[in-house]
């Protein structure tokens, strides 16, 4: 083969072993870890799959949180106003966590229909509402008529 | 009155760049002096008037001037006044204004600084740089003005800043960032001046070589002053989330690594020419793709503003018209490639190439990460995330191969190197950091792979810099005239390569050594970390300027020797009703003790979390060695030194008469 030709063949040889070993990296591990997002009403109708790490969000229902006095515990309610799922996490939550905020969590579902997180969010704004949520809270709005239970409604934004 | 005048002056700026836009191009394309001419002039015009826009509006924040709606939502009378400085980029609007300022500041150097280029070259860069601030100031007067007026109800006061931003960091952060992003739009235009008039040769790759690594220094600056703040601010002492809006900074950072590396194979060898022109469009358009992420409200982050869809949609359009634009140029411009010079199959050229096969790939793995959850989500077919063990599981084995390329890399030469020679050279450095490498996780105690690979490759790469440049300063009249004789900018890759390895070298230790703990405390509790103790004292209050804060006083044991104090806050913020959480860090070289406050569990028991970071320091010591680098390489004397006009031996590539099929070009 000519000497150029044979150059320009171990460079696109080069490139596509570098771009193959991307993209099965890639999808290896794009397999493993998408992390798939449930609203409680799904959760209370069985869809999320059990031991599997999702994410979860709604709000905060009211009066919902207990905190354990002698470790890092917390248990709490999140909710779309037509369903709800219990919550219990270890650790720290964020500042802006509060009943009646829309957070999302990162855990798994457990065989008693507890959801276990491991990571809590709410973000910065209190204004802000997570767009999961939000859709969330729509879609049960939708499905219950015109019930928005609490006296709380999704934040436009 | 002043908010008017700032808006006539982004007005004019806009003229004025739609001139520059068009005037020395077509001056340029039809080979009249008399239009090139005004380049220079229109691009320091340009400047001064963005300028003066960007003045009256920090003179708003500063006056308080509330009637002003942006001021009015960024800012408040109580906050300090270097805070309300920075604040007139905590916002949408501003932002959007420090970006257009950067790039017109950008534009204005390259007017200055380039004197010795051939006026149609200037020409052209200046034309298309105007062209990208022509999009930008439209976006930012069509949709985002930031002088708009609340009149006549003006507000007594502001909303106030974010909290999180009322931070130092928020002063150099995106600064530092915009200069690197909007840096890349220099080689950009570069590279499309040279696509327009078929002049693809060493000259160009040299011209825009500075500019490229200057960009590419403050961008790294900018990715590490944001990683630092999130440690201290708002991450609990997380310093990389794998955050949408984290990627997209790092996505131009390293195909702006990769452009860097194969500008210097353009200039040195000229080869790799169309290779190098499709980078630098494809550095720029992730430049313009973060701030599409960032700025559109697709993503809903502490970046992100108040969204509107329009003005994501103008943003996506300004990106689309230049990818689509540009990529359209090159197919029918790009040289086909006459490689003129030969190299072997084992040359520092194929290296180089190896650098940029795994940047690229590093790149693309990125953009799917961050990327791929917004498409779906855009198509309706589920929301869902992707998490760091994603980017970590493909990112880390990239990064120390480029690590591992990287060591034997800096030994190869041009055009041909003797396989078995390298390998006799490597032997050596090798087995010092086996050793070395061994020593460190002995002393940190505890063996995993990915510990060791990551220590290894730090230490490799430190082992064979030092090495080369051993070998390299060896001189009759000594060591010291042999490291003198080296040139600026081969110290500039020495510190650029130091800093990389400095970066894993943290990132390593501080994954796979650090000690986080969340524990119940009440005061007098103490809470074992490694070899520290912490003690929780007492928690009380504090006022500060605009908040009030629980303050709480801990001291850090070493073998019940009292090593530092720290005093974590919870702020209350009254204007913006938030809180707010001031971790407290003892930070040094080798360690970092972080202590954080968390919500109160009962009347005297509290959540804190404390944590035990090594070597965190060496993440962003290792960005500053690496922009230290790049400022060396620049200052360089082979750019400072006037050459005679280049009559180079090897003619312009492609003859601009003579346009390349789509098919042509990729050949």
């Amino acid at each position: 083969m000519h000497p150029i030709r044979k150059k320009r063949l171990t460079i696109v040889l080069f490139l596509l072993a570098g771009l193959s070993i991307a993209v099965a990296l890639t999808t290896y591990a794009l397999r493993q870890n998408i992390n798939l997002f449930y609203d409680p009403s799904q959760i209370s109708a069985g869809e999320a799959p059990v031991d599997v790490r999702i994410r979860a969000g709604g709000m905060v229902e009211q009066g919902s949180v207990v905190r354990d006095t002698e470790s890092l515990k917390v248990e709490f309610r999140v909710t779309d106003f037509s369903h709800s799922v219990p919550v219990e996490y270890v650790g720290i939550l964020p500042d802006l966590f509060a009943e009646g905020q829309g957070i999302v969590a990162m855990g798994r579902l457990n065989n008693q229909g507890r959801f276990v997180a491991d990571q809590v969010l709410a973000k910065h704004d209190e204004n802000y509402m997570p767009p999961e949520v939000a859709d969330a809270l729509e879609k049960a709005s939708k499905s219950n008529g015109s019930a928005t239970a609490g006296g709380a409604k999704p934040a436009t934004y | 009155m002043y908010p008017e005048l700032g808006q006539l002056a982004l007005i004019l700026a806009l003229l004025l760049a739609v001139l520059l836009s068009v005037v020395p191009l077509v001056g340029s394309l039809t080979g009249r002096d008399n239009l090139q001419a005004f380049a220079r002039p229109l691009a320091s015009g340009v400047f001064v008037f963005i300028g003066l826009s960007f003045a009256i509006l920090t003179h708003a924040f500063l006056t308080d001037d509330f009637s002003v709606a942006y001021v009015a939502n960024n800012s408040n009378s109580l906050l300090p006044w270097y805070f309300k400085f920075s604040a007139v980029w905590g916002g949408h609007e501003g932002s959007l204004l420090l970006w257009i300022l950067m790039l017109s500041g950008w534009t204005m150097a390259v007017a200055v600084f380039s004197r010795r280029l051939p006026a149609v070259m200037i020409s052209q860069v200046l034309s298309i740089l105007g062209m990208v601030s022509v999009g930008f100031m439209l976006f930012i007067i069509v949709t985002s003005n930031p002088f708009d007026r609340l009149l006549p109800n003006v507000p007594m006061d502001g909303a106030d800043l974010n909290p999180l931003l009322q931070d130092f960091g928020l002063i150099v952060h995106p600064p530092m960032l915009y200069m690197g992003y909007v840096g890349f739009s220099v080689a950009f235009a570069f590279a499309i001046a040279a696509l327009i008039n078929g002049r693809l040769d060493a000259a160009w790759a040299r011209w825009s070589r500075p500019w490229t690594t200057v960009a590419w220094a403050f961008l790294s600056v900018g990715i590490a002053l944001g990683s630092w703040w999130a440690y201290y601010e708002l991450g609990w002492g997380g310093w990389w989330f794998w955050d949408p809006v984290e990627n997209a900074s790092l996505l131009p950072w390293l195909s702006g690594t990769a452009l860097m590396h194969s500008l210097a194979v353009t200039e040195k060898r000229g080869v790799f020419k169309s290779w190098t022109v499709l980078l630098a469009i494809v550095t720029f358009s992730l430049s313009l793709l973060g701030t599409f992420l960032v700025r559109s409200g697709v993503l809903t982050s502490v970046h992100a503003f108040a969204s509107d869809p329009e003005r994501g949609t103008f943003l996506l359009v300004l990106l689309a018209v230049t990818i689509i634009a540009s990529l359209t140029l090159y197919a029918f411009r790009a040289p086909v490639v006459h490689v003129r010079s030969r190299y072997g199959s084992f040359s520092r050229e194929i290296f180089l190439l190896l650098n940029n096969v795994l940047l690229v790939s590093a790149t693309l793995l990125v953009a799917v990460g961050t990327l791929y959850p917004l498409v779906l989500d855009f198509l309706d077919m589920g929301r869902l995330s992707i998490g760091e063990p994603f980017f970590n599981l493909t990112f880390s084995p990239l990064a120390i191969a480029a690590g591992l390329l990287m060591g034997v890399g800096v030994f190869s030469r041009w055009k041909k190197t003797d396989a078995g020679w390298l390998a006799r050279k490597l032997l050596w450095p090798l087995a010092v950091s086996v050793l070395i490498s061994t020593a460190v996780m002995v002393g940190y105690g505890g063996f995993t792979p990915w510990a060791f690979l990551g220590i290894f490759t730090s230490v490799w790469v430190t082992t064979a810099t030092f090495w080369d440049l051993w070998d390299k300063s060896a001189s009759r009249k000594g060591r010291i005239h042999g490291l003198k004789r080296q040139s600026r900018s081969y110290y500039g890759m020495v510190f650029g390569h130091l800093g990389l390895a400095i970066t894993m070298a943290g990132a390593t230790v501080v994954s796979n050594y650090g000690i986080e703990r969340d524990v119940r405390m009440v005061p007098g509790d103490v809470a074992e970390l490694g070899d520290y103790q912490v003690v929780f004292k007492e928690i009380g209050e504090r006022r500060g300027p605009n908040f009030t804060a629980q303050y709480g006083s801990f001291d850090v044991l070493l073998d019940g020797k009292l090593v530092s104090e720290l005093h974590p806050e919870k702020r209350q913020y009254a204007v913006a009703m938030s809180v707010m959480t001031e971790a407290d860090i003892d930070g040094g070289l080798f360690r970092d003790i972080f202590v954080a406050v968390g919500e109160r569990i009962s009347d005297d028991a509290w959540a804190i979390r404390i944590q035990y970071k090594p070597l965190i320091r060496w993440l962003w010591l290792g960005a500053l060695f690496m922009a230290t680098g790049g400022f060396l390489a620049v200052s360089d004397r082979r750019y400072r030194i006037r050459e005679p006009v280049a009559r180079s031996t090897t003619k312009p590539v492609s003859d601009p008469t003579d346009v390349q099929g789509a098919a042509g070009a990729v050949s």
